[in-house]
């Protein structure tokens, strides 16, 4: 049975923060779930996944995060608690739906969890999504902790059906990604099954609909005030002041630590607010009047700290009140327990000398080590091709969100512009109308069905001009190997599903040329996408070879691993064009580690002396 | 009670999740208050994995530049470059053996000086233990043991609250069963080889 199934109230156990969270919607009696993955939030959803195969749980993975957020907005307006899943750049996709979804409101609890990256560990943003309550008109909620995280969903699923509106949960990846001893709740068990009484004059968003449903939302909200006022989630540690403190999420452990180790608990009160949106607006002006001066704790915008000094504003207070400013928290990346202590410190002037870290400017530069595409990634060979195809053209070579955006990095170098999933192919349209140069773009096979199809309409519609390249390995590999329309789930044993070809779409679609090439081919390769590039108008290839880590998954047989042998005269080429991480120098020599060659052959095409051969024999693991 | 802080560093593949939540784990059964954080979005693209773990009653997963009690490093040159993270007063474990990055093969930098990266441990910190945990690890039937080996290192300094029979009862929880004795000898094996040094 999954982990998180146990039935055992009471059990303490060791769980990532996404497990929490899957596991506090598993003990509010969830029933449909679904999400588009992305980083940090993956691991949710990869559990509801595995959760599904043996219990009442509905789950998807949806083509993107705005269908993930209609399919459960249907389902929890047809009575069947539901939540849906995604990082923070996956809600401005939702966004259309999450706007109007507003006006409509839900019967049962719909919680929507929006994962959201300070310092962008893996992401190419860090917007802070608290602006999307605000904007939505909904409410927010935002735990400190991952044992607080797994309460927080059962609190979530019933403040969304007090109100009838879905409710935002807001998480950092420093929840997602952080452990923490858990004491299990009961399980309730999940209603499948609602239903939908039609009630069109509420549900069909025409103008005269919506103008009485905007009035609905403002009166929810009202109500959503009033339960934030009186929240567990929103509470003050600390009594008399007369220093404040206000903190959000992890900025609040970071404070609460702070003020034990400045040892300054006798003179402050933390408000700690987890039911953020609406803000508190009595409890904020109760909690002023108590002080002298206040600081806010909040990673990202000046959420609070705007909306404090606006609520001091209509009480009359003038008490300093300071949070984002220069010579104290930044909008900038994340913050550290040091960074909090220091900056509380200095501004309520406290004497406090910090550990003096070791001297580092004696330490000799280490060579970096970014991520690298995995060595046998076909990602590596269709690059290569496609670098060889256009030699002697300008290009420009816009990409995609996904393990090959690493194709960046040198000596790959073929990206040259990202902005959002399915960017490539829309800016491709722009790229080729302004410039005189070739342009060929690059496009993940999931990001492809999240928001490639589209800009590719546009493009055939439009007659524009350029080459994009579908890199289909057959999986959702950046994020975990999750499935998408094109794979084929019988071999993840999973019966019941259909599935989508991408030749087939792109044909429909209307593209002339289009070329279908194994990127390991080289040769054949080559010639192929010199006759796509040469073509005039949209062509598409597309490079069709299994993700090697998830081959590994399935267990299928790879290659045999590879060796240079004495016929090597170090020309590089290996290396210097490719940089497989296979390789390493050893005594001036190129060498291929065994364990980490999967016997792709790229490197033994292109080697000049056709030094690199497979091993006869298994080798044995180092 | 005192809070104890360790940082763990190693590059993708090398095992630190796994030795993180074993520690985890080991410190649940000796019912002390544990919180951890990880980042590993590009892990199994081999890149560097860190975690940090805070024992005790401290409510932050995280652990600013100069406040590790100890750093836990799996590969030399990742140790160093986490000497951010250390003071003098930290204790130092490093593996010895080399996975030199990518970027040194295409020339676009240097793998530091063994010995160096030794005598500079040493003089900026209070201790280093270094040990050839591939070596160890081989010694224990698997080299993919050198997390275990290293765990061993690390609980031999008595510097976290936990015990051994915690850790060791932990690897049996957290590791495939057929897999456990290999990683349970290379716990020994690391425990030992830190009383020598």
């Amino acid at each position: 049975m999954h982990k998180l199934l146990t039935q055992e109230p009471g059990k303490k156990l060791l769980l990532l923060g996404n497990e929490a969270i899957a596991r506090g919607a598993i003990e509010a009696g969830v029933a449909l779930a679904t999400t588009y993955p992305g980083t940090p939030s993956s691991e949710i959803s990869a559990n509801f996944f595995n959760i599904a195969q043996q219990s009442p749980l509905y789950f998807e993975y949806s083509i993107n995060e705005k269908v993930a957020l209609e399919v459960a907005a249907a389902a929890a307006n047809a009575c069947v608690r539901s939540m849906c899943v995604m990082k923070h750049v996956g809600l401005n996709v939702a966004a259309d739906a999450l706007m109007t979804l507003a006006y409509v409101g839900v019967k049962a609890g719909l919680v929507i969890l929006t994962a959201d990256d300070p310092f962008m560990f893996s992401s190419q943003n860090e917007q802070d999504n608290r602006y999307y309550a605000k904007l939505s008109g909904l409410p927010m909620l935002e735990p400190s902790s991952v044992a607080e995280a797994k309460e927080m969903v059962g609190y979530a699923f019933e403040l969304s059906e007090k109100l009838a509106e879905p409710v935002l949960f807001r998480t950092t990846t420093r929840i997602n990604h952080s452990n923490e001893i858990v004491t299990l709740g009961n399980i309730i068990a999940p209603v499948t099954k609602g239903d939908f009484p039609k009630d069109p004059f509420n549900y069909v968003t025409v103008p005269a609909v919506s103008r009485n449903l905007h009035k609905k939302l403002l009166k929810n909200m009202a109500a959503a005030g009033e339960i934030a006022e009186s929240s567990p989630y929103n509470f003050i540690e600390g009594n008399s002041g007369p220093w404040g403190i206000v903190a959000n999420g992890v900025s609040y452990n970071y404070a609460h630590d702070a003020v034990k180790d400045l040892n300054i608990a006798d003179r402050v009160a933390l408000l700690r607010i987890g039911f953020s949106h609406p803000m508190p607006s009595r409890l904020i002006t109760e909690f002023l009047k108590g002080c002298e001066k206040v600081l806010v704790i909040e990673e990202g915008e000046p959420y609070m700290e705007e909306n404090i000094k606006a609520i001091a504003q209509e009480s009359g207070l003038t008490i300093p009140i300071k949070g984002k400013s220069e010579d104290l928290f930044s909008r900038l990346f994340e913050f550290d327990p040091g960074m909090v202590r220091k900056n509380i410190a200095r501004y309520f002037d406290i004497s406090y000398s910090s550990v003096t870290p070791v001297d580092l400017t004696d330490i000799p530069d280490i060579a970096q080590r970014p991520p690298n595409l995995c060595a046998g990634c076909s990602h590596r060979a269709t690059y290569y091709v496609v670098k060889k195809a256009a030699e002697g053209k300008a290009t420009i070579y816009p990409t995609d969100i996904g393990c090959y955006t690493l194709g960046l990095l040198p000596p790959l170098s073929m990206a040259d512009f990202l902005i959002c999933m399915g960017s490539s192919v829309g800016t491709s349209c722009g790229f080729s109308k302004t410039t005189d140069k070739k342009v060929i773009s690059f496009i993940g096979d999931s990001t492809f069905f999240h928001s490639g199809i589209p800009p590719l309409i546009n493009a055939v519609f439009n007659n524009h001009n350029f080459t994009l390249v579908i890199l289909d390995n057959g999986t959702t590999a950046m994020t975990g190997h999750q499935p998408n329309p094109g794979v084929d789930m019988d071999q993840l044993k999973c019966s019941g599903y259909g599935r989508v070809s991408i030749e087939g779409i792109v044909r429909a679609i209307g593209v002339s040329h289009l070329e279908i090439i194994r990127p390991f081919r080289i040769k054949k390769s080559i010639e192929a996408v010199r006759k796509a590039i040469d073509f005039e108008g949209v062509s598409v290839i597309i490079a069709q070879e299994i993700c090697p880590l998830y081959a590994k998954g399935l267990k299928k047989a790879m290659g045999k691993p590879f060796y240079v042998s004495d016929k090597c005269k170090n020309h590089r080429d290996c290396i210097n064009e490719l940089a497989c991480p296979a390789f390493f120098i050893e005594n001036e020599k190129v060498k291929i580690d065994p364990d980490t060659c999967v016997g792709c052959t790229l490197c033994a095409q292109i080697c000049p002396e056709h030094a690199i051969v497979p091993f006869k024999e298994k080798v044995n693991i180092r | 009670m005192n809070v104890t802080r360790l940082i763990i560093v190693a590059v993708g593949g090398q095992g630190n999740l796994l030795a993180s939540r074993v520690l985890g784990e080991a410190a649940l059964l000796a019912d002390i208050p544990v919180r951890m954080s990880e980042i590993h979005g590009m892990a199994q693209r081999g890149g560097v994995v860190e975690s940090a773990i805070v024992f005790g009653n401290a409510m932050s997963t995280i652990i600013s530049d100069g406040e590790a009690d100890i750093l836990l490093g799996l590969e030399p040159s990742e140790t160093l470059r986490a000497m951010n993270k250390c003071n003098p007063d930290t204790v130092v474990i490093t593996n010895l053996s080399p996975l030199p990055p990518f970027t040194v093969a295409i020339g676009k930098g240097q793998y530091p000086d063994l010995e160096l990266v030794k005598s500079i441990i040493r003089r900026k910190t209070k201790k280093l233990i270094a040990i050839d945990a591939v070596e160890l690890a081989k010694e224990a039937g698997n080299v993919l043991a050198v997390n275990m080996v290293l765990l061993g290192a690390l609980i031999q300094t008595g510097i976290l609250p936990v015990t051994i029979d915690n850790v060791k009862e932990a690897i049996k929880t957290r590791i495939k069963a057929t897999l456990v004795d290999i990683n349970l000898k290379a716990f020994d094996l690391g425990f030992q080889s830190a009383q020598r040094d």
